[in-house]
């Protein structure tokens, strides 16, 4: 059995980790995963993450130390106040990355790989301003100098899927997997929240087997939380809700409204698990 | 393809007054045109629009010259079907999330045309935040994947509002790559042109640096180089930018954006 209440999952966490975050934007993050990262006051996190609220969050409770992204939107909002704030006042170190270059960097972890060449991002300031990073030349005729982009190692990737057994084999219902398998081979553990824990049998009973997104080597613990993905959209289980991300934006205005804004939220959020 | 030539030929048909289709071309309607121009020829490629005149211009580009250009809800579906700019899509032809975009980009069947912040005379672009990038004014979207675009298949940009501020001597932080620098870096960088609201520049000036290509009706070359940190170059002869035709316009109007979303994107002067 690997599986947890959001309490259990406080005790998977220490200063100083390196965190990857599922979902894309606005759009199936792990918010109740995240309640849990925020109740246990853990610090010095570095963050890697598709941003959206999720990396916002971390930035106001000032658990973020470093955040590894190549943007923070909440979709219908384009850039993330909290996380525009930490920015603007320093208080966050950032490795802004190509997209693909940290796709291509998550792979590379995945696959037990240094690094993966590519072309993405060469010439950009995501690699000119990044003094890690290195090129290679192809060893071929064509002699192509490519980004040798790092692996991006994680000591922890927090996703939230639609529905997932208790062996932790976990099922995407939704359109996009984003980058969440690639999160999920890219770390030391994995912990998968799920709108529905389920026998193994029902996993398949009405849904098509290649919906079945990350195997059991891919998930060390898996967490039961219906309406995981808070505000954020988790199609076809239930759309971004656009007010509550309203009120997400406007506790950006002060510390006391960013309280306020937590008391609410993450009250309802540990009362589910 | 027959639905496409179908729906461009019926799509006289949906009622509207005779002067709104035979009124002349407003600024919006002409850079819709331009933006779609982008995509004649190009054959079976994702064209990825960025913002609401282009989608306006992918779409009519479909409608007409290029019936075969694929396009996506930019999430995870492509779509047969060309509905208005504010009309959902309802016919799948194909599976696009992401990981997927992301490969068909590096094979470079795609022609994407972003926004900028910032675009310079040698037409790198800023998506990410204006001041020095560790410590920014004010924070921007982020790169996104600007970068790989600009190094794996065609790029053009669509600038709504040509501004002194949006055309700069230099952007602060370079996310799209205006010329590659690193060895193969060049082999398929593709950028094509600069769609803004005063007129259409490409890549042709000296250096590559960025050159007029035509002015859109009533728009003066002074005041295009009033609203534009650098020295633009310019052809020796400036041409206006081709207004949509009849069926064009008739597509644009009473078709692909009959509530007139375009005009809040580019106001008439």
């Amino acid at each position: 059995m690997k599986q947890l209440t959001l309490d259990g999952v406080v005790s998977q966490l220490s200063d100083g980790m390196t965190i990857g975050i599922g979902g894309w934007g606005s759009r199936r993050k792990p918010m109740a995963l995240l309640s849990a990262v925020v109740r246990s006051g853990v610090r010095d996190l570095t963050v890697v993450s598709f941003g959206g609220p999720d990396v916002g969050v971390l930035c106001a409770t000032g658990q973020a130390t470093k955040v590894v992204h190549a943007f923070v939107s909440l979709d219908t909002i384009a850039v993330d106040p909290h996380f525009a704030a930490a920015r603007e006042q320093q208080r966050v170190d950032t490795e802004e990355l190509d997209e693909a270059m940290l796709v291509a960097g998550l792979r590379a972890a995945g696959r037990n790989l240094p690094f993966e060449a590519t072309r993405a991002g060469l010439d950009s300031d995501a690699v000119t301003r990044n003094p890690r990073l290195r090129t290679i030349t192809s060893p071929y005729d064509d002699g192509d100098v490519l980004l040798a982009m790092p692996a991006i190692h994680l000591d922890l990737a927090l996703l939230h899927l639609h529905r997932a057994d208790a062996r932790g084999n976990a099922q995407l219902l939704g359109l996009s997997p984003y980058f969440d398998d690639l999160l999920a081979r890219a770390a030391k553990r994995v912990i998968v929240s799920a709108e529905e824990i389920v026998p193994t049998a029902e996993l398949t009973r009405d849904k098509p087997v290649q919906s079945l997104l990350l195997n059991r080597t891919e998930v060390t613990y898996v967490v039961e939380a219906p309406g995981g993905a808070g505000f954020t959209s988790c199609e076809p289980s239930y759309p971004r809700d656009e007010a509550r991300q309203r009120d997400y934006v406007a506790a950006a205005t002060s510390p006391e409204a960013f309280n306020t804004w937590q008391r609410t939220n993450w009250h309802e959020a540990g009362a589910r698990s | 393809m027959t639905d496409h030539a179908s729906n461009t030929s019926t799509a006289d048909n949906t009622s509207t007054a005779d002067n709104t289709s035979t009124a002349p071309a407003t600024r919006a309607e002409v850079a819709a045109a331009a933006i779609s121009d982008l995509f004649r020829g190009s054959g079976e490629i994702l064209a990825s629009p960025i913002g609401l005149i282009p989608s306006l211009g992918a779409r009519l580009a479909r409608l007409t010259h290029t019936p075969e250009l694929l396009l996506s809800d930019g999430e995870s579906t492509l779509f047969a079907d060309t509905p208005a700019i504010d009309e959902p899509f309802t016919e799948p032809e194909g599976y696009l999330p992401y990981h997927a975009l992301f490969e068909l980009m590096m094979g470079g069947k795609r022609h994407v045309v972003m926004g900028a912040a910032q675009i310079d005379r040698l037409g790198n672009q800023n998506l990410s935040a204006i001041g020095p990038r560790d410590h920014p004014v004010k924070q921007l979207l982020g790169a996104r994947a600007a970068a790989t675009n600009t190094v794996t298949h065609a790029v053009s940009y669509w600038v709504p509002r040509h501004l002194r501020r949006t055309f700069v001597e230099r952007v602060d932080i370079i996310t799209g790559v205006g010329q590659p620098q690193t060895s193969g870096g060049e082999r398929f960088h593709d950028l094509r042109r600069i769609v803004s609201n005063l007129g259409v520049f490409d890549f042709s000036g000296p250096g590559g640096t960025v050159a007029l290509v035509s002015l859109h009706p009533g728009v003066s070359l002074a005041e295009v180089q009033q609203q534009t940190s650098f020295a633009l170059h310019l052809p020796e002869r400036i041409e206006t930018t081709r207004s949509p035709d009849a069926t064009e316009l008739t597509l644009i109007r009473d078709r692909l954006d009959p509530r007139n979303l375009r005009e809040r994107e580019v106001p008439t002067p």
